[in-house]
């Protein structure tokens, strides 16, 4: 983990105020792993939220690590706005990361809206360890898409405008009809948690290790703060840190 | 920064190398960032509270920001004094800076309790004894805007420990100089101004409060003004040193706090920001002293210009 002052390198709207931002750091690029996050100061000289902002690394290219975010508040608007040569200040790599050892042949990604993010990263380490990977994916319509960098990639658009008409779960439920000779699977998924909720549930009935990352509104990013709380469902009322024990959880982990 | 600007003073035997902390809460037990900051440099961690048995704190939703500030409501979620002892304390040792223990409870018994398990271990300079933290049901907030509870219980600890008592004070009262003094007369040595205040933010949307129980804590920057007014409030009021905090950002913020009669300060949500702040503060403190030629950073403590008509037309410039 280190707070790094990183220069921009890119910043690009690639779908509907979603936005995929480049910035250099050789340390956290060699050492980030699929599912680990970096918490970046928005505000700049004191303008903006007092807070650091929580993001997926969403792919590695040579020294420089992408983010991909929705522009849907005031820091974010800020970072949507970056040019090449600025600066950002940056705090990472956070958290916990994806399993992807494990006695499993095929990889289902799904992702719900910006939850796409960590996948890119996720595909690349997935492949070099030589699993089959599908990928579905669910957006409110097309022009919010996002499905660079994926492999075997399924849509779902909630208005039907692009692919299958429905949420992505339905997809999902059409995927393993149309699937039935899949053995030994694991689940990546990332989204909001009414669509996290029901994945669990999904894989739980057929028995199938779900992985989800979850996101959560933190101050410190490190554990300090307490204020990222997800119960836990084996005691009651017990609570895991989504930045220090997660992002990263099984879904039969945790009370969604 | 090489210079020979004195930079450190004493609360009873306990002599802290400046007057840069971190405080309670927002920074862990020192490992969690240990990366980031060299702790060393520090006058000494406030830790994390403790209370006698583990908390697990409040459910969800338990921060929110909102306008220079954040809510926050916890709920002293701690790993208990037993684990801290056995668990956190040898490492913590290892650093070059003093360690407070900051204590909560919900009653005086149990405070009590506390204190005498940490006098059986070395490595801790003193207790900062919470009563006020406005996120629990019992103790904390009820007890620190009681000047009679909190002289019996600042009385009864002082019959414990030989350690520096310094007493944390809430905000949330119409009487912080009341209670202040009641400390100062029941043998505490020391007082920290301010905790959080009680603040509430709400979804339009859902129509619900952004906080699990409804209100919480106010910290940060928003907050520094009515730290600041309260250190002087307090300041007026008592001899003992007073930890001024409340929205600390940088050099400046701490200087202001020390004119407006902090003994020394606590940077306390910014860690969250930047966790080198308080380790900035502690260079920035040596740049002033020398740039304005003070040879012991203890002669700004208090030396706020009183000649109001001059620092008004000078604020308006």
């Amino acid at each position: 983990m280190i707070q790094q002052v990183c220069e921009v390198q890119s910043c690009q709207e690639v779908a509907e105020k979603i936005f995929r931002l480049r910035f250099y750091s050789e340390e956290i690029s060699n050492s980030v792993k699929p599912g680990q996050f970096v918490n970046i100061l928005a505000s700049e000289n004191g303008v903006g939220p007092l807070l650091r902002r929580p993001f997926s690394v969403s792919r590695i290219v040579d020294n420089s690590l992408d983010i991909l975010f929705h522009a849907v508040g005031v820091g974010t608007t800020i970072l949507s706005r970056k040019r090449k040569g600025d600066n950002i200040d940056v705090l990472g790599p956070l958290g916990n990361s994806f399993k992807i050892d494990g006695d499993y042949e095929t990889a289902i990604i799904v992702a719900g809206g910006i939850g796409v993010a960590p996948f890119p990263f996720l595909s690349t380490e997935l492949i070099k360890k030589g699993k089959t990977i599908y990928t579905l994916l669910g957006f409110r319509s097309s022009n919010f898409k996002y499905s660079s960098y994926l492999k075997n990639t399924q849509i779902a658009t909630d208005d039907g405008s692009e692919g299958f008409k429905g949420n992505v779960i339905q997809l999902l439920e059409k995927f393993f009809e149309n699937n039935k000779g899949i053995k030994s699977a694991k689940i990546f998924a990332c989204g909001p948690t009414v669509m996290l909720k029901s994945l669990a549930k999904h894989a739980c009935e057929k028995n199938i290790c779900c992985e989800i990352s979850l996101e959560g509104q933190m101050a410190c990013g490190v554990g300090i703060c307490q204020g990222c709380p997800v119960e836990k469902n084996n005691v009651d009322m017990d609570y895991a840190l989504v930045c220090k024990d997660g992002p990263i959880f099984l879904a039969d982990q945790i009370k969604l | 920064m090489k210079s020979d600007v004195i930079t450190s003073f004493k609360i009873r035997e306990v002599e802290f190398k400046n007057r840069v902390f971190v405080a309670s809460g927002t920074f862990g037990y020192g490992n969690e960032i240990n990366e980031l900051v060299d702790i060393n440099q520090l006058g000494g961690i406030f830790t994390k509270s403790l209370s006698l048995k583990p908390r697990k704190g409040n459910p969800p939703q338990r921060i929110v920001e909102t306008a220079s500030g954040m809510l926050n409501t916890i709920g002293l979620a701690n790993i208990g004094v037993h684990s801290f002892v056995k668990e956190k304390l040898p490492d913590l040792k290892n650093y070059k800076t003093h360690i407070i223990t900051n204590i909560a409870a919900s009653s005086k018994e149990e405070f009590c309790e506390v204190v005498k398990i940490l006098e059986n271990y070395s490595g801790i300079a003193g207790y900062e004894i919470n009563v006020s933290c406005p996120n629990v049901k019992e103790g904390g907030i009820n007890f620190g805007t009681n000047s009679k509870m909190t002289a019996e219980i600042v009385s009864k600890l002082r019959k414990l420990t030989e350690r520096p008592l310094i007493i944390k004070l809430t905000p949330n009262t119409t009487h912080i100089s009341e209670i202040a003094r009641a400390i100062e007369d029941s043998g505490a040595d020391a007082v920290s101004v301010i905790n959080t205040l009680i603040g509430m933010a709400i979804d339009i949307k859902t129509r619900k409060p952004k906080l699990s129980t409804v209100t919480g804590g106010l910290s940060g920057p928003a907050i520094k003004p009515v730290a600041l007014a309260k250190v002087y409030e307090v300041a007026k009021a008592v001899k003992i040193p007073i930890f001024g905090i409340g929205g600390i950002s940088n050099t400046n913020d701490a200087i202001e706090f020390l004119l407006a009669g902090a003994t020394a300060i606590q940077v306390g949500t910014m860690n969250f920001v930047d966790p080198n702040i308080s380790v900035n503060i502690v260079n920035g403190f040596k740049r002033y002293a020398v740039e304005n030629g003070i040879s012991d950073i203890g002669e700004l403590v208090g030396a706020l210009n009183a000649d109001v008509k001059y620092s008004v037309l000078q604020s308006w410039l």
